[in-house]
């Protein structure tokens, strides 16, 4: 400061001996007022001015001097090439304003935050955007941390897992609301179409207290495209050559200064008959999906309010079966076997955020969602219809205890669900109503350590008064080495026929073997898991890269064991005994060159349950699982938009146990253990300019192909009947082709 | 006549703004000055030294602009005794020079005041 006062004293002196720069520093604003009080400074120097009354400054100049930097508290610092001494009109942009520049570096499509105390992977759009298709259960394809697969050999659903569970362990949220669950938990995963989509976090382990006490496995939230950062138009079609056909739209418009709106279409179809395996049943369901959503959103930067109101619709129809089975003459008739799957669903769901503006760490969130779901159905000769109806309301207070390194978040919420089932002829009614509050507390100095210490206490109608504790906790070892650890506590009602749908597409005979638990007879889930990971960034040839290895153990106080052992029966009984998931897991990123990535992973599951009929492993779950993908995007120039982008990955699964088929004649008896499987699936994008995009794709390369999906397909009426048993891809090679046209 | 009963007029509102602004002290004061740095090691190391300082509540601190926001309970502490404390962790604010000692101490990557430094996080 005081040698700037100086120059200004020693400034006429100066004036007389050399020549001088003027100029004036504006606000880069609607008015462009003039900025007094700017230090205008020349690179390396002590020279410099501070602007006065009118923003003018008058600098002395000479030749050596080139870079003239012009600083303001609150404005984006600027750096100038002088060549001359011109007069200079220069205008500062407040940094306020500074989050509506573009940055358009590039972003790692699937990331592991470095900072964050639980083991998060983030998947942004670029990912989603690597397997084209086509809705959330098959996003995770290109992510070796999630498994994917048929849950049965009819219905087409995929189901996912997460350290060796099923999907009922993972609370599954859309915007934080937990929006997968109950009725919706076997198809729920079709119903989110992939554009909608915009980022999906997969939390491992135990998981944030703040979505509930359900999630025992990890967490699973995705966010949705928003009006005001979505395209205003967006199209999508796609068609494959198994004939499946998608249409998206979406548009977004202002309506307001603060209110925008966005209407989100998706309608997808299927209907041709494919039998490649030529067992007589369709390979794949034939469907017809309508799904509609409007988004609302209210933004109030003076106030500091946002509001999310959000009205979702989806009509969902599949037909399956046998290739001559016609719904009009052989519905619950032993015709023909077939299945028809009609799901009505609709949501409403309102958020509100409020920031105190002069408190940033100051904040209210008040979320509240109602749906309604319908599923009529039949399998065969079984009838399923269930009815969930459901209201979430959940609010959230954050704030600082001294200073901003330790963060609270505080609140409660309530959840009621009303479950009608009809199976057959028997009736199940459950209402579930529970009310908890939860506080969890972040500890973050800075620098190495990152701690998250969360309870919440419930009062749930039929589990009763329970306390759910999580810890996360985060430790920078060295440079670019990050070890994590979790536990935490879980419990839910298992909705065992909504959850366990499959079992409906067999002859087997449903038996609860329990009766004095509050649901279905049986007692409530409870599991504590544990985890440790470490993270270690690196640099190998010039060129970054990481390694990650984790670890994580569920160990179930109680489960609900689904027992498919005997070949004839399903049994749910309460465990009796040790039943836990040991997931282990190493993976390694590298780029070996500019935007050529890799991604190599391995994993080791160790998942066994005390069945009646002793300790085994849990079916269908591989042993050892690899991961391979690659992704290549060429040079863009700058000013230009078009380029390649490709992508690539390889999958390959050890030998899974199948449930003992011995009690099955000898014709319909399998062996103990799955045969391996490996599929290749590959996609090229062609960005042809920022509004229009091509992209050509192939799943299943290798043309794996499970051999007699279905036991007893030929009987499809007698004892041994059962489509369960699906460890691979039915449908062999399937090649898609689709475009994408987006005006900003 | 007139212009004097105005000066007292002006005085008088000074002297009350004055009192208020001295007696209300404001639990959540904001204020932002200008840090040197140059990279996020030199982030973390300014905000703790802030967040160290009793009183602190929220730091800040904008690599490309150099400000630092700061929100603080006035009854504890005062700007000048946050600033001190950045100084003694070895950065130089508008007022107050950090000692070469202090300086000394910040990792060489942070070390802003040489010009090398300066251009190498440029180029980041």
């Amino acid at each position: 400061m005081k040698q700037i006062i100086y120059i200004i004293l020693l400034l006429p002196l100066f004036a007389i001996s050399q020549s001088e720069l003027k100029g004036t520093v504006f606000e880069d604003n609607a008015s462009k007022t003039p900025l007094p009080g700017a230090n205008v400074i020349w690179y390396g120097t002590t020279v410099g001015d501070v602007t006065d009354f009118d923003g003018k400054f008058t600098i002395p100049y000479k030749k050596e001097y080139n870079k003239l930097i012009i600083s303001y508290v609150g404005y984006k610092t600027d750096t100038l090439l002088i060549s001359s001494p011109k007069t200079i009109t220069h205008y500062l942009k407040p940094t306020s304003e500074l989050d509506e520049i573009e940055i358009t570096s590039r972003k790692k499509p699937s990331s592991i935050s470095y900072l964050s105390s639980q083991n998060v992977i983030n998947v942004s759009s670029d990912e989603l955007l690597k397997a084209a298709c086509c809705n959330l259960s098959e996003s995770f394809e290109t992510n070796p941390s999630i498994d994917v697969n048929f849950a049965d050999a009819v219905t087409g659903t995929r189901q996912i897992k997460m350290l060796g569970l099923t999907s009922p362990y993972i609370l599954i949220a859309t915007e934080n609301i937990p929006s997968i669950r109950g009725a919706s938990q076997a198809f729920g995963l079709s119903f989110i179409p992939g554009t909608w989509v915009e980022s999906i976090q997969i939390t491992k382990g135990a998981g944030s207290v703040v979505n509930g006490y359900e999630s025992i496995t990890g967490q699973i939230n995705a966010e949705l495209v928003k009006p005001t950062t979505d395209d205003k138009l967006f199209v999508n079609l796609y068609g494959a050559s198994n004939a499946r056909l998608e249409l998206n739209t979406h548009f977004n418009t202002k309506v307001s200064d603060k209110w925008t709106t966005g209407v989100y279409l998706h309608g997808s179809t299927l209907n041709t008959k494919h039998d490649v395996n030529n067992d007589n049943f369709l390979d794949m369901p034939l469907y017809n999906q309508v799904n509609v959503m409007n988004r609302w959103q209210y933004t109030n930067p003076e106030k500091g309010l946002v509001s999310f109101i959000n009205l979702k619709y989806l009509k969902d129809d599949k037909q399956t079966g046998e290739i001559d089975f016609n719904p009009e003459t052989d519905k619950l008739t032993t015709n023909n076997w077939g299945s028809e799957i009609d799901t009505e669903r609709y949501e409403v769901s309102a958020k509100l955020g409020y920031v105190n503006a002069e408190l940033p760490w100051q904040s209210i969130g008040v979320q509240a969602a109602f749906s309604g779901h319908q599923q009529d159905s039949y399998f065969g000769l079984n009838t399923y219809d269930i009815e969930h109806n459901s209201l979430y309301a959940n609010v959230i207070y954050n704030t600082i205890i001294s200073d901003s390194r330790h963060k609270i978040k505080t609140g409660i919420s309530y959840t009621y669900d009303h479950y009608d089932e009809l199976v057959n002829t028997t009736d199940f009614n459950r209402t579930e109503n529970s009310i908890g509050g939860f506080l969890e507390y972040n500890y973050f100095n800075l620098d190495k350590l990152n701690v998250t210490a969360g309870l919440r206490v419930d009062r749930h109608n039929l589990l009763g008064t329970f306390v759910t504790p999580r810890l996360h906790l985060r430790y920078t070892t060295w440079e670019k080495g990050v070890f994590r650890a979790s536990v935490g506590r879980g419990k839910r009602s298992a909705n065992i026929l909504a959850e366990n749908q499959k079992l409906f597409s067999t002859s087997r005979n449903i038996n609860i073997l329990n009766t004095t638990g509050a649901i279905y007879g049986l007692d409530p889930e409870i599991a504590w898991n544990y985890g440790v990971s470490f993270l270690q960034g690196f640099r190998v040839f010039g060129r970054k890269g990481e390694v990650i290895a984790d670890f994580y153990r569920t160990d179930f106080k109680n489960q609900v064991v689904v027992d498919y052992e005997n070949a004839q029966q399903v049994n749910f009984y309460n465990l009796a005994g040790e039943s836990y998931a040991n997931s282990f897991q190493v993976e390694l990123h590298y780029e070996p060159f500019n935007n050529f990535n890799t991604r190599l992973a391995y994993k080791n599951y160790d998942v066994k349950t005390q069945f009646n009929s002793g300790k085994l492993e849990r079916p269908l779950t591989p042993k050892h699982r690899f991961f391979a993908n690659a992704s290549y995007e060429t040079e863009v120039d700058e000013g230009e938009s078009r380029q390649w982008k490709f992508d690539a990955t390889y999958n390959w699964l050890g030998a899974q146990r199948l449930s003992s088929t011995q009690n099955n004649p000898i014709q319909y008896q399998l062996s103990e253990y799955s045969k391996t499987v490996a599929t290749f699936n590959a996609q090229v994008t062609k960005v042809f300019s920022p509004k229009f995009e091509v992209y050509l794709g192939g799943e299943n390369i290798f043309n794996t192909r499970q051999e007699n999906p279905i036991v007893s397909a030929d009987n499809p009426f007698g004892s041994s009947f059962d489509t369960t048993f699906v460890y691979g891809p039915i449908f062999g090679a399937n090649y898609y082709a689709g475009l994408r046209f987006k005006i900003k | 006549m007139k212009s004097i009963n105005l000066i007292k007029k002006v005085t008088l509102v000074l002297t009350f703004l004055i009192t208020t602004v001295t007696f209300a002290q404001n639990k959540n004061e904001r204020t932002s000055l200008e840090v040197d740095g140059v990279c996020l090691m030199c982030k973390k190391r300014i905000e703790k030294a802030s967040l160290n300082t009793k009183g602190v509540k929220s730091a800040i601190w904008n690599v490309e602009t150099h400000e630092l926001k700061l929100i603080f309970d006035e009854r504890k502490t005062n700007l000048e005794t946050i600033q001190k404390s950045i100084v003694a962790v070895g950065h130089d604010t508008k007022t107050l020079k950090a000692t070469d000692e202090a300086y000394e101490t910040v990792h060489p990557c942070c070390k802003y005041r040489d010009e090398e430094v300066q251009e190498d996080h440029k180029k980041e």
